[in-house]
């Protein structure tokens, strides 16, 4: 659906140049939902804007829906925007029109006729649930039903593709999830391809099929988003995948115990999809002569499966210990091994 | 009868006569000069760095224009401009007379006033047109001039104000109208009941002017 190949994008300014976009490459498929993160900076809004031409690259090729948006101007451009729906952090909806006629704007652009525009906006209305609010002013709705707003208004023109600018780094923790939990329905149910740009590893886990991280205008790392949290390979990617996971689950919240296990080891183990719903625990003890005790966990959903952190204490025979670290190794099951008093 | 006594030398019927003759020449200007006004404040802010019609050498020459007019004197500004005039109007003397200078008088001034409210409008808002493949028409009619319309009524509400007391300079010049009235009638004759007169009718018009344009300032904004 969007090809991106070796794109650049550089800023000239008076006090130089600056490579906002640097070299990417990317192939998002249709009907997924591809997150791009990145700290503010790494060149993440460059990049959604290049895709529906906001921004043009200095060089190489941004081809969506078979367009070619580094080239097309004019008239073509505009009749391609209208098939890019965008929503944005801020919600940049008109405060002088209803809710009622900022969905109809896009319609308004796109020449649709008067009697027809009324009825897409109901059905809009509906499916971002904001029927009883269609005659209030922006100024009178919260964050969360503003950005309701912001996405029937993205979506009335039936789009291929929807790009999110930081669609929810606006709004609080729960309003967040729900429109999240609507961008997927959306997925979903109209076969969508998403773009989202966000700095919350949070977001990705939540609805992306994968992710692509960013840095310093380079694409460091990109794939599933199981396979990313799994195995992430650069600092900063392990940086956003430790985002997710709690204070109270890290090395320094079970660190005040290793005073109270003289023996054995402290491991940490990461579940990733399936492994995290197999008894992993139960097998251990029943098949190898050692001790386990469980001191610290959490398992969090994403959109592709589970993903969970557990801190044990393994005590037993050394040798029989390092033939429970690698079982649990082949259950697909990343152990790292945080204190070891054999 | 009383106010017969107390303002003997008031003729009501020409009192209202140059109260219409005020009226007249703020009203077209207003109308001129909100049109005028509204064009150019769009030139200046379009042309500007980093917007639609970013032109370097067309924004210089706009605004340029813009201050030169904006800070010539009113006054001198009428007599400066008296061929002009003379050449458009034909006469120098009456209402329409004024009306030229009245407009090159106050339209930049609300031109600047037009491009300051257009820079208050929030840039995503005209980046989410452009997402949504607005043309740059589509976001003068349907962004750009609604988004910033409580602050155009309020700019020429200020505008019309000071066109009210334009038109008493031009009056002086041989305009006609209240400051007219008031030069010849009541100063060069003496007669202080007329230049009273005159002036409670000016302060009346320009609170009306006010008070019109905060209802609907305050109408029409959503935010």
């Amino acid at each position: 659906m969007i090809q991106l190949e070796q794109v650049t994008k550089i800023y000239h300014a008076a006090n130089g140049s600056v490579t906002a976009v640097d070299n990417v490459s990317l192939d998002i498929r249709e009907g997924e939902i591809f997150g791009i993160i990145g700290y503010s900076g790494a060149g993440k809004s460059s990049l959604i804007r290049l895709l529906n031409g906001l921004e043009k690259p200095t060089s190489g090729q941004v081809v969506v829906a078979g367009r070619d948006m580094a080239r097309i101007k004019g008239r073509e451009l505009r009749k391609a925007r209208q098939e890019i729906g965008m929503i944005f952090q801020h919600f940049n909806l008109l405060w002088s029109r209803t809710v009622r006629e900022n969905i109809a704007f896009p319609l308004e652009i796109a020449g649709v006729p008067k009697e027809e525009r009324q009825k897409r906006v109901d059905e809009l209305i509906q499916l971002v649930g904001l029927a009883g609010r269609e005659d209030a002013y922006p100024s009178q709705l919260s964050g969360g039903q503003k950005q309701r707003v912001g996405i029937a208004r993205a979506l009335a023109n039936n789009p291929k593709v929807l790009l999110c600018d930081e669609a929810t780094s606006a709004l609080d923790p729960q309003t967040t999830d729900a429109i999240l939990d609507l961008l997927v329905d959306i997925n979903k149910r109209l076969g969508l391809t998403i773009v989202l740009i966000t700095h919350e590893m949070h977001v990705i886990r939540k609805i992306c099929d994968r992710v692509a991280v960013m840095e310093s205008g380079k694409i460091v790392e990109q794939g599933e988003v199981l396979h990313v949290f799994r195995n992430p390979q650069q600092p900063i990617t392990k940086r956003f995948v430790q985002q997710l996971i709690e204070p109270e689950e890290t090395e320094e919240a079970v660190s005040h115990l290793f005073g109270q296990y003289p023996n054995g080891v402290i491991a940490q183990l990461t579940f990733v999809g399936e492994a995290a719903g197999q008894p992993l625990i139960t097998q251990v003890v029943r098949q190898f002569t050692v001790e386990i005790n469980i001191l610290q966990g959490k398992i969090s959903q994403t959109h592709q499966g589970a993903y969970g952190v557990l801190f044990v204490h393994i005590d037993g025979a050394a040798d029989e210990i390092a033939r429970v670290l690698d079982y649990i190794r082949s259950q697909q099951v990343a152990v790292e091994v945080i204190h070891d008093a054999r | 009868m009383m106010l017969a006594n107390l303002l003997p030398n008031v003729q009501w019927e020409t009192m209202w006569a140059a109260t219409v003759e005020t009226l007249y020449m703020t009203g077209m200007a207003v109308a001129a000069t909100f049109v005028i006004g509204i064009v150019l404040g769009l030139l200046l802010f379009l042309t500007a760095k980093g917007n639609l019609w970013e032109n370097r050498l067309a924004n210089m020459i706009i605004a340029a224009f813009v201050n030169i007019f904006r800070s010539i004197p009113f006054i001198i500004l009428i007599i400066l401009l008296i061929p002009f005039t003379k050449w458009l109007v034909g006469t120098m003397l009456g209402a329409n007379a004024a009306l030229p200078a009245l407009i090159i008088g106050a339209a930049p001034f609300y031109a600047r006033m037009v491009e300051i409210a257009l820079r208050e409008i929030d840039k995503g808002v005209i980046e989410a047109a452009k997402a949504m493949g607005a043309s740059t028409w589509t976001i003068i009619w349907k962004v750009l001039l609604p988004e910033s319309l409580p602050a155009l009524v309020s700019g020429i509400t200020v505008t019309a104000v000071s066109l009210v007391g334009y038109t008493a300079m031009a009056g002086v010049v041989g305009a006609g109208g209240l400051g007219n009235l008031a030069y010849l009638e009541g100063f060069q004759r003496s007669h202080n009941d007329v230049t009273f007169v005159a002036t409670v009718l000016v302060l009346i018009i320009v609170f009306v002017i006010q008070f019109i344009g905060d209802f609907v300032t305050s109408k029409i904004d959503k935010r």
